[in-house]
């Protein structure tokens, strides 16, 4: 049983794949390439040890992402905000670590802590509108996006840019000490035999996102606060008459999402940036949306997901080189999420269908058995 | 009327959902120009049925004939065509239109590319006369009472020339005299040559109304009576398949300690306007306060203050001695106070979740569902098999999604999570709505043995034989005021009527 609902819930998510990878052929023929080259050029490119690592370092700050949107999603809360929330944070947790004089080790818990304060600090300003003045989340969190962006600029431009030398003109906060960044795994990627080339570093985030996913999984369906949260997502009138408080849920899931948001920027704070910069990793937000979606608001689901869209990203590099847009995987990427969407739709429709034909054939079963009543119709 | 062909003639319908065959080769003749009512209990098959003969669903097996000509229905549209149409009991019409909008709505006369409302009120006009069913069609529904509402209903049926006309359950929205009035349509319908098929299982309006009376049970049609032949209690026997219980002679259990105690509650809408004018009343220990009223004269706003749902404006809430007047939802929950919820899916189920997350809902906070911040899976898992266990509800186990059950099991695992809790306080809105007579019986079971352990229980009910089944006092509720407080052992439905639409009141002291 445990298994046929494993296989089943597999079949959604490959259903989609090859779905998308046939509309993405399609595609292909009508700029008159071969989708096969297409395919296996990107499969060998996609596979290379640089690339995979490329593609999990891609994939990384999108899994924290997908799990910021997913708290929400989890109650019916959709955080669209995650993109200004972790802008915002990445540029002040960047300056703070930079300029606050802390040894090495507390400067990393420091520029986490700023960085998931910004973030819950900037959802909550969501959060409130919603409890107090009814304004829906996501109005309020795209609207947020924009005048983060703009206070963003706005305090790197005038008041938390470096003085630079002649002539560099981007605009950057000063770089974090290598003392206080989190070194990355290639030590740990040696000694388990594989090697990585020279300039291709695994980034050192990813155990604590892991740990993030870990944390999420126990926090949601393991705790009375995580059973509030789904309860309330599933049945918002039953959870307020068993109790919960739809003000401060709503208010708590805001800030809790806030706050993974703000760790989106870190994985490349840490790994590649080591300071803020006008050219900052933009996008992980709204693409964490997607991931969220396609990964079903599951840890596991959101992780594949996120290496899945950081592979396609990677491997989509070599198309340019045999005459192919690589915007192909972007009808594919959109693709995939419509046919996720509707492949759920019809595997829940079909297990439900299932699960009640089972439950009245097991009752059937022990009527006749005699063990309890029959049930009726 | 013998020897004509029958207006309705259903031969071995059979309908199989999966697991359930919910009609087993039904047989049903409806003679032109009676009232049929159709009786059994809920899941006995009568709407499945009606859903055949109304083109809703096709039958596995079997043949329909309609006035003699067999009958292959593909949707509601071949069987209007046909000249059935249904009444649903939940209305289908659109508040904000007119009476003749709404009646006219899906099969508009026209005038070239216009709509013809002239000629459409002239036939409404007509309609309304012939049939005796008195409506302004330039009324908004939204300004209509339910039983006018109703009204609109069959004549936007009728409208579409149907002769054969099925309700279902009409009766059930509607206080005793609009029953009253829509049994007069019925018979003037009647007169006019109209077929009538009526399901209910409310019995005494079967054996006022009907000409002839089908009995449906487990899915099959098990007698066709004639009314003047049967008493009540033989029918009902026919529905249940076996004796019914005496009612148990009754003892008080009513003790001195009050358990809760509202005094001068008043709520008002943001608007100002007064929901709920001044209500007190005690529950003591052992006692079960009933709430007599037509739906929408303030029980929801008198459960939500209790609850905690909607913040109470003036007066106080006691339990025990406490003023939990300003607490919290959960507060009040922790402190004991039980609620099964009038509308089960809606607010009292997690209907995607297993039915060990429902067992805790309500209850997540305390052992055995939780042990500090963390969900006791273990503990819960073991607390719902007591629940299905001792509440007998039918389910293969504590896994399966709530909505797989039946509704009837569902409020028997509502029940049964509050019961268990042993709460001081039992609110309990429309505690057997909508189930079956067997789960009903069960939950009226649980109420008493409760009660007798020490339980106040407040019962807000719209089925008047639960309330005075059950209560030990019985209060009515008017426009958001107690009118009436009535003695259950004494009172008569006709009383209770006239308090319920305000044509009596009382002068209750505080």
């Amino acid at each position: 049983m445990r298994l046929r609902r494993a296989l089943i819930a597999l079949l959604a998510p490959a259903s989609a794949l090859i779905l998308a990878v046939l509309v993405s052929s399609i595609a292909v023929l009508l700029i008159h390439q071969s989708p096969l080259t297409a395919f296996k050029d990107m499969a060998q490119f996609g596979v290379r040890t640089d690339s995979l690592i490329f593609a999990a370092n891609e994939a990384i700050p999108l899994f924290v992402s997908g799990l910021a949107v997913a708290i929400g999603f989890k109650m019916g809360l959709f955080n669209i905000g995650v993109e200004g929330q972790y802008t915002l944070a990445a540029l002040l947790a960047a300056y703070v670590g930079a300029v606050t004089p802390v040894p090495g080790f507390l400067r990393i818990i420091l520029i986490l802590l700023v960085a998931m304060t910004v973030g819950a600090a900037w959802a909550s300003v969501a959060g409130i509108l919603k409890v107090t003045r009814g304004v829906h989340e996501v109005i309020s969190t795209i609207m947020l996006n924009f005048i983060a962006f703009g206070f963003t600029s706005y305090l790197l431009a005038h008041l938390l840019k470096q003085q630079n030398r002649p002539g560099d003109f981007v605009v950057k906060t000063k770089e974090i000490p290598s003392s206080g960044l989190i070194p990355s795994l290639n030590g740990l990627l040696r000694g388990l035999g594989v090697h990585p080339p020279a300039g291709s570093d695994l980034y050192g985030f990813l155990p604590l996102a892991l740990a993030l996913g870990i944390v999420y999984y126990v926090l949601i369906w393991r705790t009375r606060f995580g059973f509030d949260l789904r309860a309330s997502g599933f049945n918002p009138n039953a959870s307020r008459v068993s109790g919960v408080d739809p003000r401060s849920m709503v208010l708590k899931v805001m800030i809790l999402s806030g706050a993974v948001a703000g760790l989106v920027g870190m994985p490349d704070l840490f790994g590649l940036y080591h300071r803020y910069t006008i050219d900052f990793v933009a996008g992980l937000g709204f693409t964490g949306i997607a991931v969220a979606l396609v990964g079903r608001n599951h840890p596991v689901g959101i992780a594949l997901a996120a290496f899945l869209f950081g592979f396609l990203d990677r491997s989509a590099q070599v198309l340019d080189l045999v005459g192919i847009p690589k915007e192909i995987t972007i009808i594919m990427r959109g693709v995939i999420i419509l046919c996720v969407v509707i492949a759920y739709e019809v595997v829940r429709r079909v297990v439900q269908a299932q699960e009640v034909k089972a439950a009245a054939e097991r009752m059937r079963q022990l009527s006749e058995e005699g063990q309890t009543e029959p049930v009726p119709a | 009327m013998s020897g004509s062909v029958p207006a309705v003639q259903l031969e071995g319908i059979t309908k199989r959902f999966p697991g359930v065959v919910a009609n087993n080769r039904v047989a049903l003749e409806v003679s032109p120009g009676e009232v049929h009512a159709i009786v059994g209990e809920n899941g006995a098959g009568k709407s499945t049925l009606m859903k055949i003969l109304y083109g809703m669903q096709r039958p596995d097996e079997g043949t329909i004939r309609v006035n003699g000509a067999e009958a292959h229905f593909r949707s509601p549209k071949d069987a209007i065509a046909a000249g059935i149409g249904m009444v649903h009991q939940h209305f289908m019409l659109a508040d904000n239109l007119t009476v003749l909008e709404n009646v006219v709505l899906g099969s508009e006369p026209t005038l070239g590319p216009v709509i013809d409302f002239a000629r459409a009120k002239e036939r409404i006009k007509k309609l309304s006369g012939s049939y005796g069913l008195p409506l302004n069609p330039d009324r908004l529904v939204e300004d209509l009472a339910v039983g006018e509402r109703q009204r609109v209903e069959i004549i936007k049926v009728l409208y579409r020339g149907a002769r054969i006309l099925i309700l279902d359950e009409p009766t059930a929205v509607l206080v005793p005299s609009e029953v009253d009035d829509l049994f007069d349509h019925l018979r003037e319908l009647k007169q006019e040559g109209v077929t009538v098929i009526f399901i209910s299982h409310k019995l005494e309006e079967v054996l006022v109304l009907a000409d002839t009376i089908t009995v449906m049970r487990a899915g099959r049609t098990v007698a066709t009576v004639k009314p003047q032949d049967v008493s009540r209690r033989q029918l009902a026997e026919l529905m249940v398949g076996s004796e019914l219980p005496r009612p148990e002679t009754k003892e008080s259990t009513v003790r001195d300690e009050v358990a809760m105690s509202v005094t001068a509650l008043t709520v008002r809408t943001p608007g100002g306007r007064v929901l709920l004018d001044s209500l007190s009343f005690d529950i003591r220990r052992g006692q079960v306060v009933g709430i007599a009223g037509v739906e929408g004269n303030g029980q929801r706003e008198l459960v939500e203050a209790i609850m905690g749902l909607a913040p109470v404006i003036e007066g106080r809430i006691q339990l025990g001695d406490r003023d939990i007047t300003h607490w919290p939802t959960r507060s009040r929950r922790e402190a004991g106070i039980g609620y099964i919820p009038e509308d089960r899916q809606d607010m009292g189920l997690l209907l995607p979740s297993p039915l060990w997350e429902n067992a805790m809902l309500g209850h997540q906070t305390k052992p055995p569902f939780a042990r500090g911040p963390w969900i006791d899976v273990a503990g819960a898992r073991d607390r719902t098999r007591q629940v299905v266990d001792g509440f007998r509800v039918a389910t293969p186990g504590v896994d399966v999604p709530a909505y797989a059950l039946s509704g009837g099991n569902q409020q028997k695992l509502i029940v049964g999570r509050e019961m268990i809790a042993e709460p001081l306080v039992l609110i309990a809105a429309q505690p057997t709505r909508g189930i079956d007579v067997g789960a009903q019986a069960a939950v009226w079971d649980q109420i008493r043995r409760a009660r007798k352990a020490g339980l106040g229980v407040l019962l807000i009910s719209a089925d008047l034989e639960e309330l005075i089944g059950l209560s030990d006092a019985l209060y009515v509720i008017f426009r958001g005021r107690l009118v009436a407080k009535l003695d259950p052992q004494t009172v008569t439905p006709q009383e209770l009527g006239a308090y319920m639409t305000g044509a009596r009141q009382e002068v209750m002291e505080g």
